[in-house]
């Protein structure tokens, strides 16, 4: 007993380790982060209290930074508690339509209240967000298909169909220049007074991580949760509601950021575990590091231009999970068949990812 | 608990028509009936997870649809089939869920003494840190009866607790379904499939045809040839087998 006992210390204060390492991580990029850009700014020239540098420093490094971190600690939340409440691995916020959705009450914010602020976009946002996400899960409820891949491949379905209502209204009333900002995320736009949204993604994180065992046990099931006095719809919805919140607030402010809320989460709970307490924290951070490096590549690749975080977090969040997956199917134990149902599972992601994208850019260049 | 007149329809048919009969306090119930007859129907309605037409379930004096989820969750604990979900926890995080009625989010010193223990009962301990899917049919059952113990309640309702388990790991099952009701002291009402099981490890049996409780007694009552036959349209031969009557069908 005390063998074991001895045992399990060594197994949490590794984890614990693991945390701290990634904190450390994300602290060392978030500093690096700030020194590159296309106009440079050392630390030498804000030491010795340079203005013009300092006004570079807090109007966009700051904010960006800031709102890199909340994209990335955001999105890999919203995309765990979505996967976690749904049951399926496949589920995120694209795959969920919850993107989509918030995209398309953008659109309706602008159409129908022209002179909108930031904050009445993002209400509506948060509404359609919610309204979409309740809907798709709803529906797979409902049906209960057999095979887990289903569940996305409608998600996919649904989210390009309500993608559709909005750029057919985008082209009706000739906002399809205006929309694009939205479709394709990028932090170049970034700047400070018209970010601060993105904050809202931390009240929602905590509240994520007070109920996570809550969240946990909704998971499990709905006779699951009956057994230990959990209310599951009230539960289900309420965990649905603020990872749609989180997403929309994202997509508000940076844009579509589709890869993470699929990628992280996946990618942390391979190694820690289904225990949304236990994972929440790593899967923040490491979301964070992961965007935090994609922008700094799409800021270094072709300087002095920029390329969209969404591109790089596409390409960088495909080959490193491709990766792993082979790794495991190689080495891993017991992970052989979650891994060959992730792999057709996610080809099909991919694939309407370059889709989304290509229509995208379509759009722009139109 | 007093079952009382207990009415389910699905489409105008009714799968459980007017069923009444009482769980008799700290012995082992077993359902058994043919596929259809209603069972799982109507342990389903006891645990709330299928909403009853008409009826009572009378549990401790009140309707058990007037409790509070959280305070039944203390005194009333089902494990169903549906239970069994491919996830990553560990089977510490899993019994430490058993704990979740009365310490919520959080878990005190106590609660890490009571889930020790029910790891340690179940004879767990090895397997502690492991993930419940990399763990076998058998020991993942025992991972789930583990938390139902931490649960701590005095009524266990199971759904086909020996489904999918082999003889070794069912039989092994219902044996630690009598060690619950033996040494711990609970009420196990369970639906099975297995008549020999219920013979030999239930101290009462219900037997259910066309939604009609056909038989309720202890096991020598309801384990007969004219029984049998009639219930499940099979000819049947009995045996004792030390003082329990098995059946023999073919």
């Amino acid at each position: 007993m005390a063998y074991l006992k001895e045992q399990k210390g060594e197994k949490e204060i590794r984890e614990i380790k693991l945390t701290w390492i990634l904190a450390a991580v994300l602290a060392v990029l978030s500093i690096g982060s700030l020194f590159v850009g296309v106009i440079e700014v050392n630390a030498w020239a804000l030491a010795s209290g340079d203005q013009e540098q300092w006004r570079i420093f807090l109007v966009s490094r700051l904010p960006r930074l800031l709102a890199i971190l909340c994209t990335g600690a955001g999105m890999s939340t919203a995309g765990l508690m979505m996967q976690q409440l749904c049951m399926n691995k496949f589920v995120s916020p694209t795959t969920g339509a919850t993107i989509s959705s918030a995209q398309l009450g953008i659109l309706l914010a602008l159409i129908f209240m022209p002179q909108s602020t930031l904050w009445s976009r993002a209400l509506f946002a948060f509404g359609a967000a919610i309204v979409g996400t309740w809907i798709f899960v709803w529906f797979i409820q409902r049906i209960q298909f057999k095979d887990v891949v289903m569940v996305p491949l409608v998600g996919i379905m649904f989210s390009n169909v309500v993608g559709g209502i909005t750029s057919y209204l985008a082209y009706e009333y000739e906002m399809t220049q205006a929309l694009s900002s939205w479709l394709t995320g990028h932090f170049s736009l970034v700047l400070r007074g018209r970010y601060e949204i993105v904050y809202l993604v931390v009240p929602m994180v905590i509240l994520a991580f007070i109920f996570a065992n809550h969240f946990n046990i909704v998971g499990m099931g709905k006779d699951f949760s009956q057994n230990l006095g959990v209310h599951y719809h009230l539960v289900l919805f309420m965990g649905l509601t603020i990872a749609a919140m989180i997403t929309a607030s994202v997509v508000v402010v940076v844009g579509t950021i589709s890869y993470i809320g699929l990628i992280v989460p996946n990618l942390v709970t391979m190694f820690k575990g289904d225990k949304i307490r236990g994972t929440l924290v790593d899967n923040a951070l490491f979301g964070a590091c992961f965007v935090l490096v994609c922008d700094m590549i799409g800021r270094v690749a072709i300087r002095p231009y920029e390329l969209p975080i969404e591109l790089v977090v596409g390409i960088v969040g495909s080959i490193l999970f491709i990766g792993l997956l082979l790794y495991r199917l190689k080495y891993g134990r017991g992970s052989v068949r979650l891994g060959s149902a992730a792999l057709s599972g996610c080809g099909a992601v991919i694939r309407a990812e370059r889709e989304n994208l290509d229509q995208a850019e379509g759009g722009e260049s139109a | 608990m007093l079952i009382q007149k207990l009415t389910k329809k699905y489409n105008g048919k009714a799968v459980v028509d007017s069923v009444s009969f009482e769980i008799p306090k700290g012995k082992v119930l077993s359902l058994i009936g043919p596929n259809g007859a209603g069972k799982s129907t109507v342990m389903g309605m006891i645990s709330r997870l299928v909403a009853r037409d008409t009826g009572m379930v009378e549990f401790k004096g009140r309707d058990i649809g007037k409790w509070k989820s959280r305070e039944l969750s203390q005194k009333l604990a089902i494990l169903t089939q549906s239970n069994h979900i491919q996830m990553k926890l560990t089977v510490k995080e899993l019994v430490a869920f058993g704990r979740f009625p009365y310490s919520g989010g959080g878990i005190t010193p106590e609660d890490q003494e009571i889930i020790h223990q029910a790891i340690a009962y179940m004879e767990l301990e090895e397997f502690q840190d492991r993930f419940i899917d990399e763990l076998s049919g058998g020991q993942r059952q025992r991972a789930y009866i583990a938390m139902v113990i931490a649960q701590d309640t005095e009524y266990i309702l199971l759904d086909e607790p020996t489904n999918n388990l082999d003889i070794y790991h069912a039989t092994n099952m219902m044996k630690t379904v009598r060690r619950l009701c033996d040494e711990l002291g609970k009420t196990v009402v369970m639906v099975l499939h297995e008549i020999n099981y219920a013979a030999f490890y239930s101290d009462y049996i219900c037997a259910f045809a066309d939604g009609k409780i056909a038989r309720f007694g202890t096991v020598e009552e309801v384990i007969t040839r004219e029984n049998l036959s009639e219930i499940y349209q099979v000819d049947f031969e009995i045996q004792m087998v030390k003082g329990k009557p098995l059946a023999i069908y073919y």
